[in-house]
């Protein structure tokens, strides 16, 4: 009964009592236990311990190799720029999508088409653009007709830049998702209260819905930061040879057993990536807390 | 605002909507174009697509990944949904505790998962098999977020403590009242989860590349050196399918959001 539970006395009969319900926990418990928390603690573990078991500090310190050093500075470079601009592109659209009624077919369309893009695979989103700019691609003879690109493709798809406009391909669509609510929380009465007191149009953005709306949009943002800093598939699926990123150099060692003469060293990769998620993903919890104050 | 800026605006929206509309149909339409065109001839085909039912590798990995997906919505179901009843009833104190542990896989990131997931897997294939299949165990685990959300509104909106107390005082047992009594109620949130559980399913490659299990991502990307329209069209034919399960989600939502009265 309910009645247990909400009147548990503080006496010993009564907390001997509560541990009964709890026990209904543990097979959810165990089965994270196995497939969620020991993997991430053999990675833990795994990053500070030598080919023989023991304590060692070896790979860890190979990170700061020029290679691992390199390969974290592209990913946050990647990271970094393909956030910003599909956040601010990201933004823009969900503006676009809010002005319209929630009724609307636009409104309908755009949120479901994001929704799949956001969070629908991205081997299917690199090979969309393959189709576009690789070889035989849609785009490719058009450009090389136009303004005389290669006609066997466009190079840099397969690099960096590429990199970023595939990115942007699911940011964008990503920001509309996770910055649309704070947009509907805008109430229609702070504007009116606004333009009531002699305010204009500059004066309501700047001065009202900005800051309003900045921790949403920089905690959207750092999202988005981490979803591409922990992104594989769409990279792996469009780079095939090199690693010019984390992932792709976390995907070389695991199958090539030994990089940079280290054995295991994916666990200190994997470490580096785990910590730079974590950093960005409770800077995030902690603006979303400052968000929620105002626009809910 | 002056009617002039008004007219201005409205053509600025519908312009922006355009180049956006561009941007995000464009590759699409390069996948079907790709997709129907015989690569040496350059003549419309439908080959490529024709193979889709007919290239065993394709059928083989179309059916693991749908299986797998079948499975993974199993053992969403049957670890979740009860544990989060149990919880709402008669642990409330374990909320936080649960909607952390299900909320933290999104920021472990698969790839960190796949790298440390050696060890479980020897005891994994020891205890039940070497079989793509086995990738399930690990999918519930990713799927766990979307799931817990898409629950978890719509355990919110229901009364679950009375109904439980009512059930109970009539002399069901806790069986009876978890599956009989709330879980019916829980329908279009288990309903969306599942959905949601399928299209993450079928679009996951992180894990099973690394673990060498040819799910229909994998096989997209390796047919992809040799016969590119063929994975093409498979890429797209999953894409819409995904799209297709996610509409349906976002009808069941609006549904519910209207019989409920809004938020």
């Amino acid at each position: 009964m309910a009645a247990t539970t909400a009147t548990t006395p503080p006496a010993p009969a009564g907390r001997r009592l509560s541990v009964g319900p709890s026990v209904g926990l543990l097979p959810f418990l165990a089965y994270l236990a196995v497939f969620l928390v020991v993997p991430t603690a053999t990675v833990l573990v795994g990053a500070f311990q030598d080919d023989n078991g023991g304590f060692s500090l070896d790979k860890i310190s190979k990170l700061t190799d020029e290679t691992p050093l390199h390969v974290l500075r592209e990913s946050l470079l990647l990271s970094f720029i393909s956030a910003a601009v599909g956040a601010v592109l990201g933004a823009i659209l969900a503006y676009l999508v809010v002005t319209a009624p929630p009724t609307s077919v636009l409104r309908r369309v755009v949120t479901a088409v994001c929704g799949v893009l956001a969070q629908f695979g991205g081997v299917t989103l690199a090979f969309a653009w393959i189709a576009t700019l690789g070889f035989g691609g849609l785009l490719t003879t058009l450009l090389a007709d136009t303004i005389g690109t290669d006609p066997n493709g466009i190079s840099q798809l397969y690099e960096l830049p590429g990199l970023v406009l595939v990115y942007t391909y699911f940011q964008i669509p990503l920001m509309v998702i996770v910055f649309l609510p704070a947009l509907e929380g805008l109430r229609p009465q702070w504007r009116e209260a606004a333009v009531n007191l002699g305010a204009t149009t500059w004066q309501y953005w700047t001065q009202v819905a900005f800051p309003l709306l900045r921790p949403a949009f920089l905690g959207s943002s750092l999202l988005l930061f981490a979803n591409a800093f922990a992104a594989y598939a769409t990279a792996a699926a469009l780079v095939s040879q090199g690693s010019p990123i984390l992932p792709l150099l976390i995907r070389n060692s695991l199958t090539s057993e030994i990089v940079l003469g280290e054995h295991n060293f994916a666990y200190a990769l994997a470490l580096e990536m785990v910590v730079v998620v974590a950093i960005v993903m409770s800077l995030y919890a902690w603006l979303l807390k400052r968000t929620s104050r105002w626009l809910s | 605002m002056t009617g002039g800026g008004a007219a201005a605006w409205r053509v600025l929206r519908w312009l922006l909507l355009l180049v956006f509309g561009a941007f995000f149909a464009i590759p699409l339409l390069a996948l079907l174009n790709f997709s129907t065109k015989n690569p040496a001839t350059k003549e419309r085909t439908g080959a490529a697509w024709q193979a889709l039912t007919e290239d065993p590798t394709m059928t083989d990995a179309i059916t693991t990944s749908l299986l797998l997906a079948a499975l993974t919505v199993v053992g969403m179901i049957v670890l979740l949904v009860p544990t989060m009843i149990w919880v709402r009833l008669r642990v409330p104190g374990a909320t936080r505790l649960v909607e952390f542990l299900c909320l933290l896989p999104l920021t472990i990131p698969a790839l960190v998962i796949v790298v440390g997931l050696k060890n479980v897997y020897a005891w994994v294939n020891y205890l039940v098999g070497d079989s793509a299949l086995t990738l399930a165990f690990v999918y519930v685990v990713l799927v766990l977020p979307y799931a817990y959300r898409a629950i978890d509104s719509s355990l919110s909106s229901l009364d679950a403590t009375t109904l439980a107390e009512a059930a109970r005082s009539l002399g069901a047992s806790w069986f009876t009242v978890i599956t009989r009594v709330i879980l019916p109620n829980l329908w279009s949130g288990v309903l969306g989860a599942a959905f949601i559980a399928v299209a993450l399913v079928l679009g996951e490659y992180t894990i099973s590349s690394l673990t060498h299990y040819n799910t229909l991502p994998v096989v997209i990307v390796q047919i992809g050196k040799v016969n590119a329209p063929e994975s093409m069209a498979a890429a797209l034919a999953s894409l819409l399918f995904a799209a297709i399960l996610l509409m349906a989600l976002s009808l069941l939502d609006r549904r519910r959001h209207l019989s409920h009265g809004g938020r």
